[in-house]
């Protein structure tokens, strides 16, 4: 979590290893429907949607240098809206994956212009703050929401009038947006625009005296988290038709957090792989103790912080190289 | 024609008056000196000028433009640029990363979300990074340079931001000798479009980079003059010799 | 008339002072941890939950000043071994990034709820008033927990009590030169480890004594630990960090929010919290009463 990996120095011997990795890695995932059974099928469903969500953190985290532990709060909004919509107004896709995108961002912008001003932990007792009343809302406005009950009975997604039912085409419908949402993200990384997120990260001051104001590049890459987020909430409720309010609640924003410092802050494919474990211990280990699987993550979280400072990212050895010194 | 301009300033922390109603004219193009005992308010004086704190007393004039009420932020989209007494870099960051960074604002891209090349950017910072000699270093991270070497990577990010107001505080501490002719000489190869304002503690460097001095003493202005009417100067010798050791009990551990 | 309204509200009103009281003395230890320590604590909420299990453990079954009692000291003791073992845990990050350390309580806080829910099941559990504060009385005319006016009083001993012994004995004036300027501190000689053992164990130590005096309220349930960890954070936020004051009035703030608030306009409750931080920190970024620098 300390040290968040540097997409620029990751050398370009790299490069194309790390491309081969990907496309195998993408080749494999989308020829999971035809080899593994309907349920460990919507189990990798729900590791990329967590995946997308943690990614997304990752631009405020690890890029940004903003730990935030209220992001489920969007992911949430996006989720209630794309199920809102399909029930009430259209199940036909990508209406409700647009407009959750949209609400994630709309919430972003209306709750980050004052997020943005702090940084560091005070910038984490915020978020926090704000995801906790964000969940309160949710929980009180039963009229949208359903309240403590959920949103449920919602329509499964439809492409071009036919309803996605086939646990098998859900699944690539997950995957080809987790795909375009995971792209966009490392594009940004790789712009320059991400480029002065990581000199913000690294040294607010100084890009300050470079005539940056980091406040408009911290608000729209907070917007932009926001958005994936919300996309990343849209695909939810098209994969379980059902919203909760735990789905934007404290558990989950702490589960995305550790998913990105598991995996590696900085890196965004590490977050992925922090997700997948996430996700494998709290709904396939989970079921078999007892519904605590938050007990082992708790622990996998404190094991985590002291053994693994980079995440799986830092064990990969990408960055051999011994990092300087935070300065006091 | 002035590049910047005094009038008045002040900066009060608590009781202590670190800078005490400083007037400053630096014509446009000229390379002026800023020295001074320990503790004299040069490093204060600089974050006043560039913005990082804000004056309590008096006004900024950036080429004839009131900058009093403006961010850091914005006065180094005016033109201002400066090198930090304490290197301040981007550590994990390669150096050209370093550099990038600031030409990026001027000749890239830097709000774009899409991935660029910014030929004109690169060029540049492969420009600066030959003229202050790190164009072997480019892809090491700024974390793992020399001391000597951060400094000059301090300067080329600098100069990346293109500035017609280049302040330069200390650029020359700690750099060996060779180094610090190096220094010398690109600041003496500087177009005269860039104005030098220099804080230094090698009067040497000083005397041969600047056409005038002005030396501060407890935070007020001494004296402005050429650097042989400075060297002359008995007030001067006096205030860094007869009277260095009370300046230094002041200000222990206080700014400036 | 402003009488009548008062009349109206004055249940409502008390309802936010008690609140209050129960908020200034879980924020204060959240507050000076932070100021002093630059240790986000984020079990302190956990804690407040074990104190709260704690009080239902020893008041759960029957109302007696025995039991409450009991489980008062017990909270105490089991918060100062918390505040101990989090500072002993902290220790070998104190190199690294705060962030780190935030983490690692993160950790905590979501294994102890865990181990807590597993022990004590889904349900909300009672905790008894002690006898002759669990009835009612008559204040101004209305009937009115006899047990949340003794709160409100509890609140203020509290304050006061950490009030002297932070502004007035050798051992506040260290807390509070190390909120100032923790380096000066250490080079004077003093060992920080010690002073963080005894500001988490002090700070841990109300954060569950809170849950027990919480407990005839808001009984001990799960998901108990975020909701006071959040309203706290807000209370810290709002005051300013490190600051008892900041604390004090941050709480009696909050508390108001969340009960007149609550009462008057029930639609816009969840806003008005946000509402109330974003005015606080737009106004005054650091906090009403906060010196450091944010972040």
């Amino acid at each position: 979590m300390s040290t968040p990996a540097d997409a620029e120095t990751v050398t370009t011997r790299t490069r194309p290893v790390g491309a081969a990795i990907g496309l195998l890695v993408v080749v494999g995932l989308a020829l999971v429907p035809l080899f593994v059974a309907p349920y460990e099928t919507t189990i990798i469903g729900r590791i990329l949607i967590f995946a997308l969500l943690a990614v997304s953190l990752d631009l405020l985290v690890g890029i940004t240098g903003l730990p935030s532990l209220g992001h489920a709060a969007y992911f949430g909004i996006g989720a209630y809206t794309a199920g809102w919509l399909t029930i009430n107004v259209t199940a036909e896709a990508p209406i409700p994956l647009l407009a959750a995108a949209g609400a994630g961002a709309l919430a972003a912008a209306a709750t980050g212009w004052l997020a943005v001003r702090s940084g560091g932990i005070f910038f984490l007792m915020l978020t926090l703050a704000i995801g906790e009343l964000i969940f309160q809302l949710a929980q009180s406005w039963e009229s949208v929401t359903g309240g403590s009950n959920g949103l449920y009975g919602i329509p499964a997604v439809q492409l071009a009038g036919s309803p996605l039912v086939l646990a098998g085409l859900r699944y690539w419908y997950v995957l080809a947006v987790f795909l375009i949402g995971y792209a966009v993200l490392r594009l940004v990384s790789a712009s320059p625009f991400g480029a002065v997120l990581r000199g913000i990260r690294d040294n607010e001051p100084r890009m300050r005296s470079l005539g940056y104001s980091p406040f408009r590049y911290k608000l729209v890459a907070f917007v932009l988290a926001g958005a994936v987020a919300g996309l990343a909430g849209g695909l939810l409720t098209a994969q379980q038709r059902l919203v909760t309010t735990a789905d934007l609640g404290f558990t989950t924003a702490a589960l995305a957090l550790l998913a990105v410092v598991i995996g590696g802050a900085g890196t965004l494919w590490g977050p992925c792989l922090g997700a997948a474990l996430v996700v494998l211990i709290r709904d396939a280990l989970g079921p078999r103790l007892d519904g605590h699987g938050p007990l082992v993550l708790g622990l996998v979280f404190i094991l985590t912080v002291y053994l693994l400072p980079r995440g799986f990212a830092g064990l990969a050895g990408l960055r051999f190289r011994r990092r300087p010194a935070e300065p006091a | 024609m002035t590049a910047l301009e005094l009038r008045g300033v002040g900066r009060q922390f608590g009781a202590l008056r670190a800078v005490d109603d400083v007037d400053l004219t630096v014509a446009a193009g000229t390379r002026h000196g800023l020295i001074g005992p320990n503790g004299a308010g040069k490093s204060t004086l600089f974050k006043l000028i560039a913005g990082t704190l804000r004056v309590s007393a008096g006004s900024v004039l950036l080429a004839g433009r009131d900058v009093t009420g403006l961010r850091e932020s914005q006065r180094a989209r005016l033109g201002i640029s400066q090198t930090l007494q304490h290197s301040s870099l981007f550590l994990p960051l390669s150096v050209q990363q370093n550099v990038l960074l600031a030409a990026q604002r001027r000749h890239g891209n830097p709000g774009s979300l899409w991935p660029r090349r910014q030929a004109a950017a690169r060029d540049r910072m492969g420009e600066l990074l030959a003229a202050v000699g790190l164009s072997t270093r480019r892809s090491a991270p700024a974390g793992d340079l020399s001391h000597g070497e951060r400094r000059q990577l301090e300067i080329a990010v600098a100069l990346a931001c293109e500035p017609s107001l280049l302040l330069l505080d200390e650029p020359a501490a700690g750099m060996s000798p060779a180094e610090g002719d190096r220094l010398v000489e690109l600041v003496q190869a500087l177009p005269r479009e860039v104005t030098v304002l220099i804080v230094e503690h090698d009067l040497d460097v000083v005397f041969r980079v600047a056409e005038s001095v002005t030396v501060l003493h407890l935070g007020q202005v001494l004296l402005t003059g050429s650097p042989s009417q400075v060297r002359e100067s008995a007030s001067v010798r006096e205030a860094y010799l007869g009277t260095a050791d009370r300046a230094e009990l002041f200000v222990q551990g206080g700014p400036g | 008339m402003i009488v009548d309204w008062f009349d109206t509200n004055l249940v409502s009103i008390l309802n936010g002072f008690a609140i209050g009281s129960l908020l200034f003395i879980l924020a204060v230890g959240l507050s000076i941890v932070f100021g002093m320590m630059d240790v986000l604590n984020l079990a302190h909420g956990a804690l407040y939950l074990a104190g709260a299990y704690l009080g239902y453990q020893f008041a759960g079954d029957t109302s007696s000043w025995l039991g409450f009692g009991t489980a008062l000291g017990a909270a105490a003791l089991v918060g100062l071994l918390a505040g101990g073992v989090l500072s002993t845990m902290t220790e070998p990050l104190a190199r690294r990034p705060h962030l780190d350390q935030a983490l690692l309580t993160l950790g905590v806080a979501l294994v102890v709820a865990e181990l807590l829910a597993i022990s004590y099941g889904n349900d909300v559990l009672r905790v008894n008033a002690p006898p002759g504060l669990n009835e009612s009385v008559q204040v101004f005319g209305r009937t009115y927990p006899a047990y949340r006016l003794a709160l409100i009083g509890v609140g203020l001993m509290i304050a006061i009590a950490v009030y002297v012994v932070v502004e007035r004995t050798t051992i506040g004036a260290l807390v509070r030169a190390s909120v100032a300027d923790r380096d000066m501190v250490s080079a004077l000689g003093v060992d920080n480890r010690k002073v963080k053992l005894a500001v988490l164990g002090a700070g841990s130590a109300l954060a569950a004594v809170a849950g027990v005096l919480g407990g005839p309220i808001y009984g001990a349930a799960p998901g108990l630990d975020e909701t006071v960890l959040i309203l706290a954070l807000v209370v810290v936020v709002i005051g300013g960090l490190g600051s008892i004051k900041g604390a004090f009035i941050g709480a009696l703030v909050i508390g108001q929010v969340e009960s007149l608030g609550r009462a008057l306009v029930p639609d816009l409750a969840s806003f008005m919290l946000f509402g109330a931080l974003a005015l606080v920190l737009i106004v005054r970024p650091r906090g009403l009463f906060g010196a450091k620098a944010a972040g």
